[in-house]
């Protein structure tokens, strides 16, 4: 019991490090890595916790897949964060500070950690552990929670899932060639670019493909370079 | 109150983990910043609620086949054994196996709440990268002042006449 | 002379792994920690490392757009059509009990198979979709980016 209390003081620690870290640093690609991080430690603390199904999800979503996908859209915009002024800062720090001793206020009434007999541990969860057994027979209670005495919880899950997979395609297109035109609210167009679209090139395995110019690359890379060419001649 | 806050230090961790994800949310004006936030303060209340369930001494509710495995609660019940009987097709019936070792577990509700939470999470997630994204092709920046102040120039809100 | 060619090998060897595994993930999840929501990220994932690797033309040549969308309706639509099989056997939405005539428990078993499935093609293709989705709305990457 004793090494877990260490584990979970280490973790904890851990924890409040990164996320003070993600709020001094500027740098964006430090800031998503640094939540990729943020997500697996948290995962290890699931496991020191028993939730063993959690950690697992949160270690593939939550370090992997989410960080995936922060990194993409941070190449598609900005690599740096611009200061905030100090000014700007102290509003949100009293609410945060206000928000947060409320809820320490609040600690008093909570139960015990660990406390078996706590009203979030009595009555349903210990229903599922008894009856999983006799009903489904299968030993992962998490499991049968999920797809069989919650199924209408899963369902709903899955189809939040389906639409927000569908905003996104919506948004950006399956090709990204979604809006492919220059963005022109009321009439009046603010940005030099034009959307990106889809990229279209020769495949490269079979037509030895000409050594891609790097100089070019570096500067204007976020700014998007003339398509004309590359939209017309590559369609294959 | 103090010395509830010292003992459940774990709740206060997590307090301080959640106020540090919003303090994000609200301070600053980069749009991907702010959604980082954002996720440091979902995976704080996914804490939270894990953290209710945590028994002392449980194990993770993944019923074992049989009680030897370990584990000292005053629990009463049987599911253990019923399991194993169940899932041997009741030929394990074994000497030892009605008196074993009762199992206490975790409580399996909050890992189902947050199991599918996360999931939905990043789908969101998603969403919200795919805005920014939109938001930077048209307005050429993510931070909230230009963007803002590009809406009053070019009156993109329709207020100014 | 192609770069990267200790990343390439590696993932080569690395990725049926990953896609091994999260099948294994999915239907072992009964027993052990894992399930449908896990298992597609994972699968979704040796995609994902497929395309950072190899490309992103490459992965849409594996793994073409259209079938990532079909993957995704169909995830939620074997989800809800369990839901609708047990319905017209006349048991309420999504009790898999009256799946098999007489035995509850194995009905259970075959509704959490079903069911999970729907939810590992969902998540999958949906995960797939965005990155996709992100991924070709992508300026070039230049290879001091790695």
């Amino acid at each position: 019991m004793a090494s877990t209390i260490l584990l979970d003081i280490g973790f904890m620690a851990m924890l409040v490090v990164v996320a003070f870290a993600i709020v001094r640093l500027r740098s964006l690609f430090a800031i998503v890595m640094l939540q990729g991080v943020y997500s697996l430690v948290s995962a290890a603390w699931f496991v020191s916790l028993d939730a063993v199904d959690v950690a697992f999800t949160e270690a593939a979503v939550g370090a992997g897949v989410s960080t995936v996908l922060m990194l993409a859209a941070m190449l598609l915009a900005d690599r740096e964060s611009r200061p905030v002024p100090l000014g700007r800062q102290i509003g949100p720090l009293l609410i945060v500070v206000f928000a947060g001793l409320a809820m320490f206020y609040a600690i008093g009434d909570m139960p015990a950690y660990g406390d078996a007999h706590s009203p979030a541990n009595s009555y349903v969860g210990n229903d599922y552990l008894d009856r999983t057994a006799e009903e489904i027979h299968i030993p992962n209670v998490v499991t049968a929670v999920l797809a069989s005495y919650r199924g209408y919880d899963t369902f709903g899950e899955a189809v939040v899932v389906f639409a927000a997979g569908l905003g996104v395609l919506l948004l950006l297109g399956l090709n990204g060639n979604a809006g492919r035109w220059r963005a022109k609210p009321n009439g009046v167009r603010i940005s030099k670019q034009a959307a990106p679209a889809a990229r279209k090139r020769p495949l490269p395995a079979d037509a030895p493909q000409p050594a891609p110019a790097p100089a070019a690359a570096s500067p204007t890379r976020r700014t998007k370079k003339p398509t004309a060419k590359t939209k017309k001649g590559g369609s294959s | 109150m103090i010395s509830a806050v010292f003992e459940n230090y774990h709740y206060s961790v997590v307090i301080i983990l959640m106020m540090t994800g919003l303090y994000v949310v609200f301070s600053s004006r980069n749009l991907i910043k702010k959604l980082v936030g954002l996720s440091v303060f979902q995976t704080s209340v996914f804490l939270l609620y894990i953290t209710i369930g945590k028994v002392a001494g449980g194990q993770p509710p993944i019923l074992v086949e049989d009680g030897h495995g370990g584990g000292h609660g005053d629990s009463t019940d049987h599911h253990a054994e019923t399991a194993m009987n169940l899932l041997a097709g009741g030929e394990a019936k074994v000497g030892g196996a009605q008196h074993s070792a009762e199992v206490l577990y975790s409580n399996p509700l909050p890992h189902v709440l947050i199991l599918t939470a996360i999931v939905v999470g990043v789908a969101t997630l998603a969403i919200g990268l795919a805005l920014v994204v939109r938001i930077r092709e048209v307005y050429g920046s993510i931070e909230e002042d230009v963007i803002a102040d590009l809406d009053h120039r070019y009156n993109l809100e329709g207020t100014a006449d | 002379m192609t770069p990267h060619v200790i990343l390439r090998i590696i993932s080569k060897f690395l990725i049926p792994l990953i896609a091994l595994f999260a099948f294994y993930v999915q239907f072992h999840g009964d027993f052990g920690p894992g399930g449908g929501f896990q298992a597609g990220v994972i699968l979704a994932a040796s995609v994902i490392l497929y395309a950072l690797i190899f490309g992103l033309d490459a992965a849409k040549k594996a793994i073409p757009p259209s079938w990532v969308r079909i993957g995704m309706s169909l995830g939620v639509l074997l989800y809800g059509g369990t839901g609708v099989v047990t319905w017209m056997l006349g048991g309420e939405f999504l009790n898999y009990s009256v799946l098999i005539d007489g035995y509850p428990a194995k009905g259970q078993h075959y509704g959490i198979i079903a069911v999970e499935l729907g939810v590992l093609l969902a998540v999958a293709s949906v995960m797939l979709a965005i990155f996709y989705a992100f991924g070709s709305r992508q300026p070039d990457l230049s290879d001091e980016d790695w």
